[in-house]
């Protein structure tokens, strides 16, 4: 009988089917939407599809660079985008602090959660009737309602990040010596950091869904309103190009904000204990 | 209510009587549910001046409240409490918690440099502090590291570090090593002893384990089961400097393992047996 012995060969085998498996899973992540359009153009043109609720991708895209070469798409666009930072800057900034402020002070949480706690779940899209009265059709409502719907979701999550700070480390700034402010900033805020960016994240997705519905809603720009138009004409192709730009916007900043936290916290990973 | 946190400005190298810590019938009450916890009874503790003290007791006796109570982080509900503070210019007390303390968010040197920058002590200054003892606690190639990449023993070895770097006058040790394997523990507590020589100032080590408490200190306080006092005192007349895993091995050891565990084991006992009846 002999006795085989195996070193080092079966590890390896397990990283080249391993960097196999990455490449092929980058491959069947950017077939699989190819594929998908490929099979929905020859559908079309095999007149398999109704072509007025599913043009051809082809032409989609042609009516895409269409507005693009117009100007229209990116003037509506950057209406959208516009709106929503600004709406996302006032409803952020005064989440944030009063967030930590909860987390820190019992009282406080005492005396806010329950109203929090009524006007959270509202859907935001039913106050905006109510904010076009306050607020008129101009841009105030635009900004009141994404603000709003910022809001809750940074405040809660701030909170929740500052109180799922571990004592100990408030201790350790106690005993050496941090007075309330160095608590603040050297402690708190950086501690409560990857659930705050987790509020972000949720907030500008909801701010996304927003903004589309109060354009649709009440607006002559941004693309919520364009996507109306093209209802209220028929033209189904610009509809989707409206779709597939809000797709994009949304993509790419959750890309961006990504980057950020990257940047902002290197040292995630390391919040066991 | 009586209690008192007195810090005696004293000239002299010794207080009133040489003492750097002393407590006069030192009690701690939680409220608790409807009823009154009470953690410390009559707690008479007196460390002198470059004493590194040992408290033992079993679990949930009260030896970390105590620990708190020194650090300032509670306040005693009754007795006093006298810390004398020679020296304005360093800081009391620093501690060097049980559980992973060192922040998340800051690098090795962030950390270690963390109780000098709250002193507002000069960036150069603090620099040359934190390179001191970061290279004395072997950690200078991590010196740009993040906590989440480095082991517990490690973590601890930088938590150690940052105490010392302040240079209190009294050293607040709260089990610092329980959660590190058998030989890292070994390793790290040489190592403290190596660092703690070079200077030797006061600390106070909260301990459950007989074997560190006679390998680090100078004397051994033993505490009661809850509510905590303080039972026993064995000095440890082992010569310094000491090498851990030798001293473990001389009948002299042995002697004072016994010595401490006599008073030690009813104590446990009885702790077992109310949380026995608790449950």
């Amino acid at each position: 009988m002999t006795v085989k012995l195996q070193n080092a060969r079966p590890s390896r085998g397990i990283r080249v089917r391993f960097l196999q498996g990455v490449g092929a899973e980058r491959l069947v992540s950017i077939g699989s939407p190819v594929l998908l359009l490929l099979l929905w153009e020859a559908l079309g043109r095999a007149g398999a599809l109704d072509q007025r609720f599913f043009p051809t991708p082809s032409a989609i895209a042609s009516t895409f660079a269409e507005v693009i070469r117009s100007g229209e798409l990116i003037g509506h666009a950057g209406t959208s985008l516009r709106r929503i930072a600004i709406g996302f800057a006032i409803g952020a900034v005064p989440a944030l602090l009063l967030g930590t402020l909860m987390g820190l002070s019992r009282m406080l949480r005492a005396a806010l959660k329950p109203m929090v706690g009524v006007f959270y779940p509202i859907p935001k899209s039913a106050i905006f009737p109510l904010l076009l009265l306050i607020f008129g059709l101009g841009e105030g409502s635009k900004y009141a309602i994404v603000a709003i719907g910022v809001f809750f979701l940074v405040l809660l999550n701030t909170m929740a990040g500052v109180l799922s700070i571990e004592p100990v480390y408030l201790d350790v700034g106690k005993n050496f010596g941090a007075g309330r402010w160095k608590l603040f900033t050297t402690i708190a805020l950086p501690g409560a950091l990857p659930l705050i960016f987790t509020g972000f994240r949720l907030a500008w997705g909801n701010a996304l869904i927003l903004i589309v519905v109060a354009e649709i809603i009440g607006a002559r720009s941004g693309i919520g309103a364009f996507i109306w138009t093209a209802w209220q004409t028929f033209q189904v192709e610009r509809m989707y190009v409206g779709l597939v730009v809000i797709s994009f916007i949304g993509y790419a900043s959750f890309l961006a904000i990504d980057e950020l936290q990257r940047w902002l916290i290197p040292w995630r990973g390391g919040r066991s204990g | 209510m009586n209690a008192s946190r007195k810090q005696i400005a004293s000239r002299q190298e010794t207080g009133d009587d040489g003492a750097r810590i002393t407590t006069r019938d030192l009690g701690m009450c939680f409220k608790f549910g409807g009823g009154d916890l009470v953690a410390l009874e009559n707690v008479n503790l007196r460390v002198p001046e470059q004493e590194f003290c040992c408290i033992v007791g079993p679990s949930g006796c009260g030896k970390s409240t105590l620990l708190r109570i020194l650090a300032g982080l509670e306040r005693q509900t009754s007795g006093e409490l006298q810390l004398a503070a020679r020296d304005p210019q360093r800081p009391l007390t620093a501690m060097v918690f049980q559980e992973q303390s060192i922040f998340p968010w800051m690098t090795v040197e962030e950390n270690i440099g963390y109780g000098l920058r709250m002193r507002g002590v000069h960036p150069r200054v603090r620099r040359q502090l934190v390179g001191h003892y970061i290279e004395k606690v072997g950690l200078a190639r991590f010196a740009k590291a993040y906590p989440h990449q480095l082991s517990g023993g490690m973590k601890q070895r930088a938590s150690v570090a940052r105490a010392f770097a302040t240079d209190p006058q009294v050293l607040l040790m709260d089990e610092p090593f329980a959660s590190v394997d058998e030989q890292t523990r070994v390793l790290l507590q040489e190592e403290l002893l190596r660092v703690w020589e070079a200077n030797r100032k006061t600390v106070v080590y909260i301990t459950h384990s007989i074997d560190e408490a006679l390998v680090l200190g100078d004397r051994v306080l033993v505490m009661s089961a809850r509510p905590g006092r303080l039972k026993a005192e064995i000095e440890v007349p082992l010569p310094r400097p000491r090498s851990v895993y030798e001293l473990k091995s001389t009948p002299a050891f042995a002697e004072l393992v016994a010595r401490v565990w006599g008073p030690l084991r009813q104590e446990v006992l009885a702790s077992f047996h109310a949380l026995a009846v608790a449950s």
